[in-house]
Parts: C-alpha cells; structure tokens; sequence
C-alpha cells in the first residue's frame, strides 16, 4: 500500500480537507446539540438529555424499540436484494450481455430519479396485493427498498466492477475449469468486496433513514417511531434524531471494520486456494 | 357566509349547517354480515346495536388492537388522549400510522391497505376531505351523540365533528408586541417574523389563514384574493417567513409570529412560557375536524370503543386541555362537567365568524393554486 | 498478486475456448430474478404513477392534464428544480472528489477510511426535516452560526431575509448530503487506481500533473460523470427538506407533487402529480442520454 502514496496528495493536503470539510459538516450537527442543551430557563444544561431517562417518557418512547426492530428486519431483507439478485445481475450483464449495460444504469437510475412520493402511489396497489397473499409482516417492505437503495448500491457495485477487470479475471478463471458459481463467490466477489461492502452500507443507510414508503404504506420503522416520538417535544425529538443518527453511524462503522477484516481474510484464504486450484 | 355569533361552537355551527347539509345523502357502504348469533361489529351503528358498552369492550379488547391515522401528539392534546386510552384499555395494542399524515393521506393510507390488518380503524379529517370521502365511512352515532350540535355532524352519524377552533396570532410576547389588527403585522417590527402552519396549497390550517386574512380585510369568502393579496404585502415587506411553522421552530425562536388554529397555538405556550395567543378583533374565521370510522376497519369494535370514548367527558375535558373546543362543549358547559377553568381560559371567540361551505372551499383552492405561488415568491 | 498470475496464465488460452459452454440460453435466465424483482418493485409502480397522470378522476383516459406544460410557472419551475439539483451535484461532485484525494493515501481499512464511510453513508441518507432543523438552527435568523458572525464579526447574513429559505438557500442543504454521496460512490473507482500505473509513469520520467492527465484523469471521468449523473438525479427528487424550509408556493417540482397528492385544502389534483412525475422521468431520461453520449466519448478518451 506503501505505492498508493505516489498518487495520493500528501499529508498536507490530507490534514487541510480533513479539518476545513469536516468542520463544515459538522457545524449543523453541531447547531443540533447546542439546541438539545439550552435550558428553558436561559443558559445551558443537560436537562434534556436526562429527561430522556425518565420512567414517564420511557413508556412513550417504547415505539422507538419497535421501529429499530422492524428497521433491522427490513434491513435484511434489503441487503439480500443486493447481495443476491443485484450483484449477481451486475456480474451478468458485464461478462455476458454488456449491450444491457447502459439499460441496467437507467433502471438503477430511475428510483432516485422519481420522488418517493410519487412512486408509493404506485406501489400501494403491489402491496395491496402482497398483505393479502403474504400477510403484512415488515419484512416486505424491505423489497420495496432495495429499489430504493438501488441507484447508491448499483454505482457502488458497478463501479468495482469497472475497476476489476471482471471479464479477464472471470475468463482466466473458467478456462482453468472453475464452474460458474465457484468464479462468482471465489474470484470476483473477493476482488469486489470493496464496493460490496460500500453498497451494504449504503442500503442499511438507506432503510433506517427511510420515511416517506413506510408512512404511507402504515409500516412503523425508526423514522416513522422518532415522528411520533418527536411530537411530545421538540427537544426530544431532535435528542433521538441525534442518537439515530450517531447510532446507525457506530452500527455502520461496526459493520465496516468487521466487514472489512473478515473479508480481507477469507480473501486470502480464497486466492490461497485458487493458486491450488491452479 | 357569516353569522352573528357570541362565544363557543353552538353559534358558529349554524354556519356549518349549509356546509354539512351539501355533503349528499348518506349512503353507508354494504355491510357484511355477521355469522349468526354474534355480533358483527362491521355493521354496529351505536353502542347499544353492540349489546351495550361492556359487550363492545369485550370485542375490542378481543380484536387487541386499534389503527389510529394522523394524530400528532402535540396536536389537542391527543398525546395524553391517546395514553389515557391505552391505560384504561391495555389490552387494545394502539398502531400509531403516520402521525403527520394529512387528511387526504388518511383517505389514501386506507384505500392502500384495505382488507388487511394495516388499514386505520378511525380518521380524523378536516372538514373539505370529510366531506368529499363519505363513502369511506361506516355510520356510528356514540352514547353522547345528542350533546353534539345538529349542525356538526351527519344525521346519519358517517362523520361528527371532535373539535373545532378560530384562526389565531401566536407570538413570543417576549420579542414582538401584540399584533392589534391584521395590518399590524405588516409593521417593520415584525421583519422576518410572520410563519405560517404550512402552505395553503396543501395544509388546512393554511389556507384557513388565507380565508382569515381576507375576512378580516373586509372580503368574503367567495373570493380568498384579499387574503392572497395580503400575503403578497406581508412576503413584500420581509415580514413573511417561508419556512413551516412547527413545535420545533417556535421553541428554537425562526418563527416566533404565528398564523394557525388558536389550539394549535395554545399548545406551544406550554415549551415558550412567553408564547400568547390572540383572536383579532374583526371577523373570524372557525374551522372543526371530524372523526369517521373506516368502512373496512380491521378492528371495527375497537373503531367502535375509540369513538365512544373521545365523547366521553373525560376525553372531551383533555382536548379542551389543548387548547380546542371539543363538539360536546355547548352541552357539557350547561350540564355542569366541563372543566371550568380550561373553559374559560380559552381565548375569547370572535363576535362575528365565519365558516366556509363546500363550494366556497373549492373555490379558494382553485383561487390559491392560481395565485399563491406568485403572491409569496 | 494472485489473480494476476491467474490472469497471465490464463490469457493464452481464453481464445481457444469457446465462450458460452452448455445451454445457449442459460446465462439469460440468470437475469430473470432481477428482470421480476424489478417489474413487480419499480415497473408496475412507475407505470401506475405515470398513468395516474393520463386518468380522469373516474378512471377514463385522458390528456387534460398534460395542460399544465402550457403554463410558464410550471415550466420556469422545472427549470429551477433542474438549476437547483445541478448545482448542488457538481459543487457535491467537486467536494466529494476533493475528500477522496484526501482519503486515496491511506490504506482501505484504516480508521480514517472505516470512520468517513460509516459517517458518509449515515450522512447521504440524512435527510428530511431533521436535516431541514439542523440549517434553520444553524443558519437561521436565529441560527448558532448567524448569530456567531453578527457577534464577533459584525457580519449580519440575515439582514435581507434568510437565505436559506429561498431556492439558492436550499444548494446548503442539498451539497450536505450530496457530497457525501460523492464519495461513497466515487472512491471505489479512485481506489482502484493502479499504483503500478504511478510508478510506472515516474519511471518512465513523467511527472505526477502528468499522471494525472494521461492517466488518471482518462480513466476516472466515467465513474466521476456516473456518479454526477446519480448526484443530480438524488437531489432532483429531494423534496423533505425543501419542504420544510421553503414551505411556501412549491418552488421545485417535487414539492408540486406533493402538494398534488396530500393537499387537504385542495383536491383532486392527483392527475397533476402524474403528469409532473413523468416530466420529471423525461428529464432524468433526457439527461441520461447526453450522459450516455459522454460516457462514449469518454470510453473513447481511455484508449
């Protein structure tokens, strides 16, 4: 790693963005805090926070629970959308249809390009359909958000993917007669684990900041809980909004450093075992 | 429309006869029904149709659950409503769908999960979705029907109205001094000030602010131009702020002057001390919400047992807590059970109020979807 | 590597053999999952919300609707929602790159890089009201930095009205969470510049600028227009946060739906959401061409 040195700007430069862009973005947050300390009475206290223990709010704060719950369900199902129907159709349409490429970018495109709004209505009637047949369990609406989280997690994907050379690695892979299932998870989901990594966290992201699908669909998820809970106070409201926001950041960090140790290594147990392959 | 009126819903509600009476015929939508000798809750049309309260009781804490659909809980006090019901049925799981949503995403949140166990039991509508969705509601008439004045509900009991309020000024006495007319807040002191509870083109109490603004500079409400033209004024002056007006921005101090319901208003006194809330002398402009049940309630005796229990004098007395005049007011004033001292707290009703039929609410939104993006810009 | 030595050892043969082994039509089924997924989760509902456009109230169809692309409001606002996601996507695309350049020296699973992924991907998502909250509380007119500047600078932002509450107010928010969005979807490709490609190109006695414009800059404009393109479709849509701070007259297009759909004080206006969603799809299709054409051009340059 010690070479990627020679095209990265120096440490200068490193230190300059780091504090000038980071300061810049955490000033709202920032601003935030600052509003969930003033005291009523004038000056600053912690009184806010220390309310959100009490027993009397605890009972109205019980929503919260269940959303985080049905937000983690959704966001299983979610991350499987990508992992195994998006990923693998990326994988496809670069080896074996790349005509389809620039077809798939548009599709990826689209949900973001439409306002949610606008395409919940569209979606009720489909989810109509789905609680009758499958009931109204959460874990439905974790398909509607992989098309959601589709257009971050597609660029993610495909941009590894452009940056691997797929096509030789998959070539060179099965002409030494590795069938196609092995190539998949074997040589090209370790060499792409980068962008894997970055498109489950995107799509975790995306589901627990989602709102506008899960209010009108009546499904209760972490954001739809910290409205409700919000309204009793808006100090409350912008105390829970900060901790969401600070927990889904330590559960994304977690996910990532596990993620990204555990990858690196079964990748080299896997290319240990390909050379034996070989 | 206007009509002479001297305090409280009573009076006003003469002006909403016309409104109400223009909603059509009421049709209920073709009940199933029930299997025999038990109940069928879709079908019940008071509490003694159930076999009496205890008999409805029984089948809602038998359903365990309850859909209730766009009731903020900084909203008339429906967050103490909405506990008060949990704690004296916990049994009954209470759903709360989508808090913020508007009355027509009540209308749509039904219409998306019908059939399933998703679907809101109850909504709670203002009064131009109310009374353009009747075939959504089922007809309930509760125990203390009689108490609501003819004039605000369906005589066949698809909707009734909960609670009812005038456009009002709240402001941070603190900061501004009291707003004495309409023209007042057209001053330099009110520079960057003036908020409203969302845009007329799509919130209630928005577009009641426009209508207000119109009474009050002499027009009517055939024709909301004056309002829309006062606007113009007040965004031309910089004392129109275009950000919405929420607990959160009054608390934080971005819109410390406040056009809305006088309920709604009241409610922020409670985390700014220093908050007031006035009723201009001149004309006033009312407004009520009205509570239906849904057609296709999933939890039809649950839908039921809410109901009853938002006109009991309990629940009327909590809404009065916030700041709203609850529908049973007038009787339960005169029958003694009101809380006197909430009752009297409220701000003083305008002399003279209006309230606007279905064709004039039709007609101000075509006016404010013509006008209003270019008055405010 | 390993893989690069699969790949030498490989390329020889690749050639002889041909290409698709066993079923012809195997490889298409494998598309099949997502072709379904897709239809039931995206198809069916975009075509419903377009054609929500085209229906009467009783479910005739119809083209009235079509009507408001005569009127020059709504035309002048198409036009701003589009200046206003195109600001916002390039000075987010420019922010985004300037942090990835940051972040290229150190290694993919320092703390750094974990922390700015989990940070950046918590903040692409962080939208809405709270977002709309923390500017008015900051740069409001009684914002913590408005006030800051008028107390130790003398420097009033707010004596015209807040900006932040206008259609140029609102680039603030948009860039804070586009920027982030930048580099999520951009580092992957800048990670993956060969270091091999820099050593080689000093060896062979060029400088680092030239690297950069022979090298790096040729290889990376298609992930960076790609990305851009994703930018400017994210804020396109936005409506939440605008929402909030400019609550007043729907400046932007997204916003008009709303408004379309969940007014309670006018109705009947879902046809009108119909047809403003699918303006807004011929935009994003409009620019996805000259995208496309782009992203030729730039294929070309990579040769």
């Amino acid at each position: 790693m010690k070479s990627a040195a020679t095209i990265a700007p120096g440490r200068g430069y490193r230190w300059v963005v780091g504090i000038v862009l980071g300061a810049v973005f955490a000033v709202p947050i920032f601003s935030m805090i600052e509003f969930t300390l003033r005291d009523p009475t004038g000056g600053y206290s912690l009184n806010h926070w220390l309310a959100l223990g009490d027993s009397g709010l605890a009972s109205q704060t019980g929503p919260i629970w269940e959303g985080l719950g049905n937000s983690v369900v959704m966001t299983i199902v979610t991350v499987a959308v990508m992992l195994f129907i998006v990923t693998p159709t990326i994988l496809l349409v670069t080896l074996r249809f790349p005509k389809l490429r620039r077809p798939l970018e548009f599709i990826a495109l689209l949900p973001v390009s439409v306002p949610a709004i606008a395409l919940v209505v569209g979606l009720a009637p489909v989810y109509l359909a789905i609680s009758r047949t499958f009931g109204t369990g959460v874990w439905s609406l974790g398909l509607a958000y992989g098309v959601i989280a589709l257009p971050y997690a597609y660029r993610a994907i495909q941009a590894s993917v452009d940056a691997t050379d797929v096509k030789t690695l998959a070539e060179a892979a099965r002409t030494l007669g590795a069938s196609w299932p092995n190539i998949f998870l074997r040589v090209l989901v370790p060499n792409l684990r980068q962008g894997l990594m970055a498109a489950s966290l995107l799509t975790t992201a995306v589901v627990f900041g989602e709102y506008t699908y899960a209010a009108l669909l009546v499904r209760q998820n972490l954001q739809t809980a910290l409205v409700v809970v919000g309204q009793q106070d808006p100090f409350t409201g912008v105390a829970f909004s900060l901790l969401s926001l600070f927990g889904a950041f330590l559960l994304l960090y977690f996910i990532s450093r596990v993620g990204s140790a555990g990858s690196a290594g079964t990748t080299r147990r896997s290319t240990k075992r390909k050379v034996r392959v070989a | 429309m206007h009509v002479r009126t001297t305090r409280g819903l009573a009076l006003v509600a003469v002006a909403a006869a016309a409104a109400l009476a223009l909603s059509g015929c009421a049709g209920s939508a073709a009940p199933k029904s029930g299997d025999g000798a038990s109940v069928d809750f879709k079908t019940v049309k008071s509490a003694k149709d159930a076999g009496g309260l205890e008999a409805l009781v029984a089948a809602a804490e038998k359903e365990g659950a309850l859909n209730v659909i766009a009731l903020p809980h900084d909203w008339a006090n429906y967050g103490e409503i909405i506990a008060a019901f949990k704690a004296k049925y916990p049994k009954i799981k209470m759903n709360e769908i989508t808090p913020d949503a508007s009355s027509s995403e009540e209308i749509k949140a039904a219409e998306a999960n019908k059939g399933t166990d998703q679907a809101p039991d109850v909504f709670d509508l203002g009064a131009t979705v109310a009374l353009a969705s009747t075939d959504y509601f089922a007809p309930y008439k509760v125990a203390t029907w009689a108490d609501v004045p003819d004039t605000l509900k369906d005589a066949d009991g698809l909707y009734v109205a909960d609670i009812g309020g005038y456009v009002s000024v709240g402001y941070d006495s603190a900061k501004y001094p009291e707003p004495k007319s309409l023209d007042d807040l057209l001053k330099p002191e009110y520079k960057g000030a003036v908020a409203l509870n969302g845009d007329p083109m799509k919130a209630g109490a928005a577009i009641a602010a426009v209508g207000w603004a119109s009474v009050q500079s002499g027009g009517t409400l055939d024709d909301f131009t004056p309002g829309i033209d006062f606007f113009a004024k007040l965004n031309k002056a910089g004392n129109f702020v275009k950000v919405q007006a929420t607990t959160a921005t009054i608390v934080q101090g971005e819109t410390p002057v406040v056009i809305n319901w006088d309920y709604l208003n009241a409610t922020a006194t409670e985390k700014v001390p220093t908050w007031k809330t006035v009723i201009l002398p001149g004309k006033g402009y009312a407004g009520y919400y009205f509570q239906a049940i849904n057609v296709d309630a999933p939890h039809p005796a649950a839908a039921r047992l809410w109901q009853e229990f938002l006109y009991t004098d309990e629940a009327q007395n909590m809404w009065l807590k916030g700041g709203a005049r609850p529908s049973r007011g007038e009787a339960m004033a005169k029958a003694g059970t009101i809380d006197k001292a909430l009752y009297e707290k409220l701000p003083a009703a305008p002399t003279d109020a209006v309230l606007p039929t279905k064709e004039q609410s039709k007609k101000a939104g075509e006016t404010i979807t013509e006008k209003w993006a270019a008055a405010v810009q | 590597m390993t893989t690069d030595t699969i790949t030498r050892r490989g390329a020889g043969l690749t050639k002889a053999r041909p290409r698709g082994r066993g079923l012809p039509f195997a490889p298409a089924l494998g598309l099949l999952p997502f072709a379904i997924y897709i239809t039931v989760f995206l198809g069916i509902p975009a075509v419903l919300a377009v054609l929500s456009g085209f229906q009467t109230k009783r479910g005739a169809f119809t083209l009235n609707n079509l009507g408001v692309f005569t009127d020059p409001k709504v035309l002048a606002t198409f036009g701003s929602t589009i200046w206003l996601a195109a600001v916002a996507a390039i000075i987010g695309a420019i922010l985004g790159v300037l942090i990835c350049l940051a972040l290229l020296g150190l290694p993919a699973t320092s703390r750094v890089r974990t922390f700015t992924n989990a940070a950046t991907s918590v903040l692409a998502q962080f939208g809405g009201v709270t977002l709309a909250f923390a500017f008015i509380a900051t740069v409001g007119r009684t914002g913590l930095l408005t006030q800051f500047l008028d107390n130790t600078l003398g420097i009033n932002i707010v004596e015209n009205g807040v900006w932040l509450y206008s259609l140029g107010g609102l680039v603030l928010p948009y860039v804070y969470f586009s920027t982030p969005l930048m580099v999520i979807t951009f580092m992957p490709a800048l990670a993956a510049l060969k270091p091999q490609w820099a050593e080689a190109n000093l060896a062979l006695g060029g400088t680092r600028l030239g690297f950069w414009r022979h090298i790096g800059i040729p290889v990376l404009a298609p992930s960076f227009f790609a990305s851009l393109l994703l930018l400017f479709a994210g804020a396109f849509s936005a409506y939440a946060t605008a929402a909030a701070l400019v609550s007043q007259g729907a400046p932007i297009v997204p916003i008009g739906i709303e408004n379309a759909l969940t007014s309670e004080s006018v109705l009947g206006r879902a046809g009108i959401a119909g047809v403003y969603a699918t303006g807004m799809i011929l935009v994003v299709v409009v620019v996805m061409f000259a995208y496309a054409r782009i992203q030729q051009r730039a294929e070309r340059w990579q040769r």
